[in-house]
């Protein structure tokens, strides 16, 4: 048992100083057993009392006594932590050391040491106030007859003045950590969310939180790159089609020109851009991988399930709360977690017809085969038919027909994963495993959507291109025009025409980027309109109707919206996914997330706790962090792919954009490597892109990954064993 | 604090400071009830206030263990508490208060028949007015079962100080796990 050493525990001048504050909102709470460190506010001073007091009264009176005994009294003084008010009026008998033998003197010594030992320990005694004044008065009367016998040391002050800095320090850092509790943004509404609704819930807001940060990462790296000139006005009606004006803004790629340095600074465009794009994704990299690292981490670490649903009974309500709401949500929060302790308990429990089982899973799965077959197919349709369509030119067509494929989309990830819940009933798992079923699946149509989606703007990029030539031909026979009809006057000054004038190629990047602009914004839109209708409608309806209704509606059909943890989450991540494809082509898109994601906070927020009911079965979400950083890792690699493969395969236009004019856009990089280094950079590079180097190279790290990944599994063994041995000692 | 004059002999006022802060308690005590509670304690008065009042604290009102709370600490057992019984509560309450003596005393509060040893009966209680009888009667007897399978040492089918102790000592101290209730 540990025994926290009494003189720690506030200990006359330190107690006095310590507890001479005022808790603010956001300090340490407590259970029965000791502070704990949570942002909850709510607190008042009786219970931490100010003591400062104390330091105006005088101390024991044995000071005032002029022998040795006035250092002892003051080791009495902390020692009994008090001060005492009046004078007493004892006759002290003087016992002078030198009347003392040696070893009367030691048992002396002995005796007052217990005393000491007993003032200091009486603190902690379970005894009722009585006993403890009777004990304290006569350990007293005894130290202060007999210390001053024995002349006890110096230095006390100074321990005394260390162990009151140890406190300030002990406060500093409390408060600080207080204060860097409370400027977490959002900290307070996501954890009220989690003490009514679970923490899978809360998971998703935590994780929305979180793309929040990177997107604003992002945003920055991309603002870095330099505007040489205003941006022109932007006509708002036109925004919508991001035609006119913004085509040529700084929101778009078609606007950064191919100059290759900008004003005094010489700053490389179009090696900047480039740069900076790849920076961003090995940026994304970098901070999804870290953050899995940091997540398999702790779940490793802290398994502490020994004494999971003791603990929760007795240390569990917090008794510095003073305030009925913070009780009402701590109520919540201690039945929210029961039930999830107890849903786990259940489930470890279960046993069952496996047969019965295996067949209704293979049977589920089929029938999502089947479902995601379909929508694969009325995609493909429908793409056929739009480029039918654009084919014809889009004019002749109504408003549905020309948004037909972003309509079905949007509509088809809505009803889809409804189907596949019902489906998954079948399926009987655990809710933690049915969510991440429920969430590959969901998945798996998405990617569908997506790359469906990545096909068509292909075939535009294509039918761009093919634009892009004729009007190449074009422009050089109204130049050869142009020529032949100064050729007369040589000596005229040269021929300025307007910018305005020059007839533009077709920037097929920009269009790429305003094709997902669209698709990130009637997403966005879709979303909004569903969680309006979907839940606050409903849960007005459900309300109001029930009234005038004959079955109950608030208990059967349709009843209040659960929040729905996968799909908002899959979302998140494929907007962030398509974030990432179309950030190289407009570099508007993080800031255009940032926005959108801020928003979301406020408004998902406000409609959990105003339209949902928390879940039936709560479950707790630890496992399902490090799922949903692998499915983000997953799409990152996806939706960098397509646009790797565009930077590699497609010529860029021929006038548009930072790269235009070259082969290829990596080009870019050659070029730089070429006429601003040294000579020997570029033999280095080289000799390093040979394959017979590349090669071995790739070997030997795959070698490391299987390497560190058997010591690692070695460790995790070692970590059960020891574990298991912990346990049984104990 | 010093607006009254608040009278009780050196002696009393030496031997309660080593534990409270006296005259900030005193003044606690008195304003919940002033008509009860004399200003002059030379004498030892015996004035117990019910436990109406001090259930009704700003501290203790939320708290579902109150009652509890209140009857551990006072001398008769029913909740009325006198100056002393008051000074000793709120003195363990502190957050100055050694851990063990905390222990010590919340298992008494757990404890409500007084039996010294927490058995199912008074876990189911101890539940039931930590989650306001929200946990349906299934729920709640096999949270019980549980507990007193994880923390029942000497398996006699209740808690003993030393289990309860045992348990306690290696609880979290600081709840820093992402998904703490508040």
């Amino acid at each position: 048992m540990n025994r926290t050493p009494v003189k720690e525990q506030g200990r006359g001048k330190e107690r006095r100083r310590s507890t001479a504050k005022k808790l603010k909102p956001g300090t340490a709470t407590g259970n029965v057993f000791g502070s704990t460190n949570s942002s909850q506010p709510q607190f008042h001073p009786c219970l931490l009392l100010d003591m400062c007091h104390y330091f105006k009264q005088p101390l024991c009176p044995c000071l005032s006594s002029e022998q040795e005994s006035s250092e002892d009294g003051d080791k009495e003084g902390e020692g009994e932590d008090e001060e005492v008010e009046e004078e007493e009026e004892e006759v002290e008998k003087e016992v002078r050391p030198e009347t003392l033998t040696p070893e009367e003197l030691e048992k002396l010594k002995e005796a007052v040491d217990d005393k000491k030992k007993l003032i200091q320990a009486l603190r902690g005694k379970p005894w009722p106030m009585k006993k403890k004044h009777s004990t304290l008065r006569e350990s007293q009367e005894f130290l202060e007859k007999y210390e001053g016998a024995l002349g006890k040391g110096k230095g006390r002050k100074l321990y005394a003045y260390k162990v009151m800095m140890n406190k300030k320090w002990m406060k500093f850092k409390r408060d600080f950590e207080n204060f860097t509790t409370a400027c977490i943004p959002w900290e307070m509404k996501i954890k009220e969310i989690e003490s009514h609704f679970g923490s899978s819930v809360a998971s998703y807001f935590i994780f929305l939180r979180w793309m929040y940060g990177i997107n604003m990462i992002l945003f920055d790296n991309i603002g870095t790159v330099p505007r040489a000139e205003e941006t022109n006005a932007m006509d708002f009606a036109v925004l919508w089609d991001f035609g006119g004006y913004a085509q040529y803004s700084v929101l778009f790629y078609g606007y950064y020109n191919s100059q290759r340095a900008i004003g005094w600074l010489k700053f490389r465009m179009p090696l900047s851009y480039f740069l900076v794009g790849v920076g961003t994704v090995a940026y994304s990299y970098m901070v999804v991988i870290r953050k899995m690292a940091r997540n398999a981490n702790e779940t490793g670490g802290g398994d502490e399930n020994s004494f999971n649903f003791s603990w929760k009974t007795f240390t569990s309500w917090d008794y510095l709360i003073g305030n009925p709401e913070t009780a009402d949500n701590k109520f919540a929060s201690i039945t929210t977690s029961f039930k999830e302790a107890i849903l786990e308990e259940q489930e470890s429990r279960k046993d069952d017809n496996i047969h019965l089982t295996r067949f209704l899973r293979v049977l589920a799965n089929f029938l999502v085969l089947c479902c995601l077959a379909g929508s694969g197919y009325l995609i493909y349709f429908v793409v056929r038919r739009s480029q039918k369509f654009a084919l014809e030119g889009f004019e002749n067509h109504t408003w549905w027909e020309r948004n037909e494929v972003n309509m079905v989309m949007s509509l088809l990830g809505m009803f889809c994963p409804m189907l596949f819940d019902v489906i998954s009933a079948l399926e009987n798992y655990h809710p933690r495993v049915a969510l991440q079923w429920q969430l590959g699946r969901i998945f798996a149509l998405f990617l569908g959507n997506l790359y469906t989606f990545i096909i068509a703007l292909m075939d535009e990029i294509n039918l761009k291109r093919k634009e892009e030539d004729v009007v190449q031909f074009n422009m050089t026979m109204w130049e050869a025009s142009l020529h032949n009809n100064t050729a007369d006057n040589s000596t005229a000054p040269p021929l300025f025409t307007h910018p305005a004038d020059v007839p533009r190629g077709p920037c097929w990047e920009t269009m790429v980027g305003q094709e997902f602009v669209r698709l990130i914004i009637s997403d966005t839109m879709t979303t909004y309109i569903t969680l309006l209708i979907g839940d606050f409608l409903r849960a007005v309806l459900v309300r109001f109707l029930n009234y005038c209704w004959c079955w109950d509606l608030e208990a059967g059909f349709p009843s209040y919206s659960e929040f729905d943890v996968s799909g908002n989450v899959l979302g998140l991540i494929f907007n962030q996914g398509m974030i990432w494809m179309g950030a190289f082509y407009a570099p508007c898109l993080p800031a255009l997330n940032v926005l959108r994601l801020h928003v979301s906070m406020y408004l998902q927020c406000w409609a959990v706790m105003c339209c949902n009911v928390p879940q039936e079965r709560v479950f707790k979400a630890s496992g399902s962090n490090n799922f949903y950083m692998a499915m983000l890792l997953v799409i990152l690699f996806l939706s960098t792919l397509p646009a790797i493969y565009t930077i590699v395969t497609i010529p860029p236009s021929f006038d548009c954009g930072p790269f235009s004019g070259k082969a290829r856009m990596f080009d870019v990089i050659q070029e730089t490597l070429e006429s601003d280094f040294p000579a020997w950079i570029s033999k280095v590079f080289s000799y390093a892109a040979n394959p017979g180097l590349v090669l071995p190279f790739m070997l030997l790290m795959v070698l490391a990954i299987y390497y560190l990944q058997s010591t690692s599994k070695s460790y995790k063994e070692a970590n059960v064993e020891l574990k298991k041995k912990l346990q049984m000692v104990n | 604090m010093g607006n009254k004059q608040t009278i009780f002999s050196a002696q009393q006022l030496d031997a309660y400071q080593s534990y409270v802060p006296f005259q900030r308690l005193f003044s606690r005590y008195r304003d919940l009830a002033p008509q009860l509670v004399p200003l002059d304690y030379t004498h030892q008065p015996d004035v117990k206030l019910p436990y109406e009042l001090i259930g009704s604290m700003p501290e203790l009102k939320d708290n579902p263990f109150r009652q509890r709370i209140a009857e551990v600490f006072s001398e008769d057992g029913e909740g009325n508490m006198t100056l002393d019984d008051f000074l000793d509560m709120f003195s363990v309450l502190s957050e100055m208060a050694p851990r063990d003596l905390k222990a010590y005393y919340a298992f008494k509060i757990y404890d409500f028949n007084n039996d010294d040893f927490i058995c199912k009966l008074d876990l189911v209680k101890t539940l039931n007015k930590l989650t306001r009888n929200e946990l349906t009667e299934d729920e709640v007897r096999m949270v019980c079962e549980k507990v007193m399978d994880e923390a029942d040492m000497d398996n006699d089918g209740r808690l003993s100080l030393e289990d309860f102790q045992h348990v306690i000592v290696r609880a979290p101290e600081f709840l820093r796990y992402r998904h703490t209730p508040q």
